[in-house]
């Protein structure tokens, strides 16, 4: 058998240097005169040890990162294709402590096979739940997503299944599924490490809606900003189609289903999903008012699914094992796993997917090992650009949809921005206004206006020009905003701007203005 | 100096691309990324032909190409630089990798150099949160930028 060595290709890992690296393996292979099969495969998320390259051994696999070219040389002098021992060992990668305490159902292949094989997606299980699926009926296969409790990664945790009953149920002449790749939330990569690592499962998980809902078209919006992202996806939908995983008859069976990958262009507000389905119609990104609800007049006025990347990706594990299995995982209303995305200034970043339930400080400190630069975690921003800044008081918190809301925060999509004591929670406040600012559609005067009007008042307080009546000016502004929003991007402003005022009072006191001397 | 083709000769290339994608569920989004990517940016004599093509307003699809950030009214430099400024990066530093990046090319966000060498841009996220600060040069991913990333970059688009 030829060795084979895995470099991912994962944009995390290609953005520290695995192109590099993998030119490097490939020179020293040839200067050798070495036969051996280079796969790229996508990352495993553990973004410390990237790029982190495996090499498949008779005993196993065995990990070696983070690997620089300079490294390559003395890796082969090492016995590298035999899993030869080297500084940089890692051993067997599945029992690195950040891999082997996950609970990896959505992403068990992300990292492990050639995204683009769909032998190798086959042959780790991949395929099996739209089999089944095939073979029952829409109504049960509804009921089964149903009865496992997922819920939309998303953000909005609205039950995945009873979404796609209304489209069942809805009578039309075409329906749609369309799958929200917009992952514009700072401290996110899950949905982008699915499509460049797994893109397969994605594919697998809207065939299935597809037949569950009777819908027979697909789109995926993917921001523009993840260009590995959208060459993968497009690559694995000709692949598929090609393979009659997709096309008039899906798997053999009298169902037809395919899809289309489109791309994003630049708009935050895109994620959210009416305003997605604007965009994917052609037109300017606004959000439409709620209802029509998108499951009855969505994409082009027919009956939509529109959901969020891991929500689809997670559907084939859920038809393959069943219901009962999944929703074995998890606590509370919250069941299953949640890809956690441990992101900014921490010492162990990555995906880490775990069954609901864990405290952020188990996350932050236990898992994260605290921050990047040694200093103490001062705020942790959980759930994107729009979810609240929490405080170290607060990390007993559960990693739970209600847990978080009961303590005005929310989990969002699952990201964790870890910020260290440098942070000046008032800039970051400043921060939210600004960024809603630029990025509202425009269609809601709170949102559109009272952004603005945030950001001067915000600056206002920094300059201490009447602190406590702009600090309730502030309050005020939030509260008109959260509930004079049709969408999350002017509703959910506030969670950044009112946790930071509350949990961290002292960074929006004026600074002691230094008197002239004399 | 870069020569830019004749008006007529846009939008004859325009419309060929319209046509080619017209049938689309959806079309203008597609049209106009194609627009992009062929000419660099999106000129504005393209506009009413994309709009008699799709039998639309003219002012509808300039409210398109106005909305996204995406769409470039002017030919960007020969690079182009994209700093992320989002939450992650900020809590690892960006500021100060835009701010030496700004000094030592001498423009500001959304310029472009005189020499016509690199455009700079902010982003808002690429993803690679748990390899922040992180930057895109010319569809290049790059993690974890410090100062010797710096100076590479800067060497890259200066060469």
């Amino acid at each position: 058998m030829k060795p084979r060595i895995y470099i991912p290709r994962d944009s995390g890992a290609l953005s520290l240097g695995a192109e590099k690296v993998a030119k490097a393996i490939a020179a020293e292979l040839s200067e050798r005169g070495i036969k051996a099969e280079i796969v790229r495969n996508g990352s495993r998320g553990a973004y410390f040890l990237e790029p982190m390259v495996e090499v498949e051994t008779d005993a196993g696999r065995v990990a070696y990162g983070p690997v620089k070219p300079s490294d390559v040389k003395s890796l082969f002098d090492g016995g590298l294709l035999e899993g030869g021992s080297h500084k940089l060992s890692l051993g067997d990668p599945e029992a690195i402590p950040f891999i082997a305490r996950q609970t990896r159902l959505t992403f068990a292949r992300c990292g492990i096979i050639d995204p683009l094989s769909l032998e190798a997606y086959e042959h780790h299980g991949g395929l099996a739940g739209l089999r089944k699926a095939v073979a029952m009926t829409p109504a049960d296969i509804v009921a089964q997503v149903t009865e496992s409790g997922l819920r939309g990664r998303g953000g909005a945790g609205f039950p995945t299944g009873i979404k796609w009953k209304t489209v069942l149920d809805a009578a039309a002449d075409r329906k749609y599924i369309v799958c929200n790749a917009d992952e514009g939330d700072s401290g996110t990569f899950a949905d982008r490490m699915i499509m460049e690592g797994d893109p397969f499962v994605l594919i697998e998980g809207m065939a299935i809606v597809g037949v569950a809902t009777g819908a027979t078209k697909g789109f995926v919006y993917i921001r523009s900003e993840y260009p590995h992202a959208v060459a993968a996806m497009s690559r694995a939908v000709e692949i598929a189609r090609k393979a009659g995983v997709l096309g008039a008859t899906v798997l053999g069976s009298p169902n037809a289903f395919d899809m289309e990958v489109r791309v994003g262009a630049g708009a935050y507000v895109c994620g959210e999903e009416t305003s997605l389905l604007n965009s994917l119609e052609g037109k300017r990104g606004i959000v439409r008012a709620k209802p029509p609800l998108p499951a009855i007049q969505g994409l082009f006025g027919k009956p939509t699914v529109i959901n969020n990347v891991i929500s689809l990706a997670s559907v084939p594990i859920i038809m393959d094992k069943g219901a009962a299995f999944y929703k074995d995982f998890g606590m509370g209303r919250s069941r299953g796993t949640i890809p956690l995305q441990i992101a900014g200034n921490i010492k162990y970043g990555g995906l880490f997917e775990t069954a609901f339930g864990l405290t952020l400080g188990e996350i932050i400190d236990d898992i994260g090992g605290g921050s990047a630069t040694g200093r103490p975690v001062k705020a942790v921003q959980v759930g994107g650009p729009l979810g609240a800044y929490f405080p170290r008081d607060l990390f007993d918190t559960p990693f739970d949809y209600e847990a978080f809301a009961k303590r005005d925060g929310l989990i969002g999509h699952a990201g964790i921005t870890v910020f260290d004591d440098s942070a000046d929670m008032l800039k970051q406040a400043r921060f939210a206004m600004e960024f809603c600012a630029v990025e509202s559609c425009g269609k809601c005067t709170p949102c559109r206006i009272g952004s603005t009007r945030g950001v001067e008042t915000i600056d206002k307080i920094a300059r201490g020009i009447e602190p406590e009546k702009n600090l309730a000016l502030v309050t005020d502004l939030c509260n008109t905003m959260k509930f004079g929003s049709l969408c999350a991007l002017g509703g959910f402003t506030p969670y950044p701007v009112i946790s930071a005022l509350t949990h961290f009072p002292q960074d929006f006191k004026p600074a002691p203005v230094a008197e002239a001397a004399e | 100096m870069v020569l830019q083709p004749a008006s007529t000769e846009i939008e004859a290339h325009a419309a060929s691309i319209v046509d080619d994608m017209k049938d689309l569920e959806g079309p203008l989004l597609p049209i106009l990324h194609q627009i992009q990517e062929e000419f660099g940016y999106v000129p504005q004599e393209v506009l009413p032909v994309i709009a008699s093509k799709l039998n639309l307003s003219r002012a509808e699809v300039h409210g398109v190409v106005s909305f996204y950030h995406e769409y470039r009214k002017h030919p960007a430099g020969r690079h182009v630089l994209k700093l992320c400024q989002a939450e992650s990066c900020q809590s690892m530093g960006s500021d100060a990798v835009a701010a030496r990046v700004m000094q030592a090319l001498g423009i500001d966000f959304h310029q472009t150099t005189l020499d016509g060498a690199v455009t700079l841009e902010p982003v808002y996220c690429l993803g690679l949160c748990a390899c922040s600060p992180a930057a895109l040069l010319d569809g290049e991913v790059i993690g974890r930028v410090d100062a010797e990333k710096i100076d590479e970059i800067l060497a890259e688009v200066r060469s």
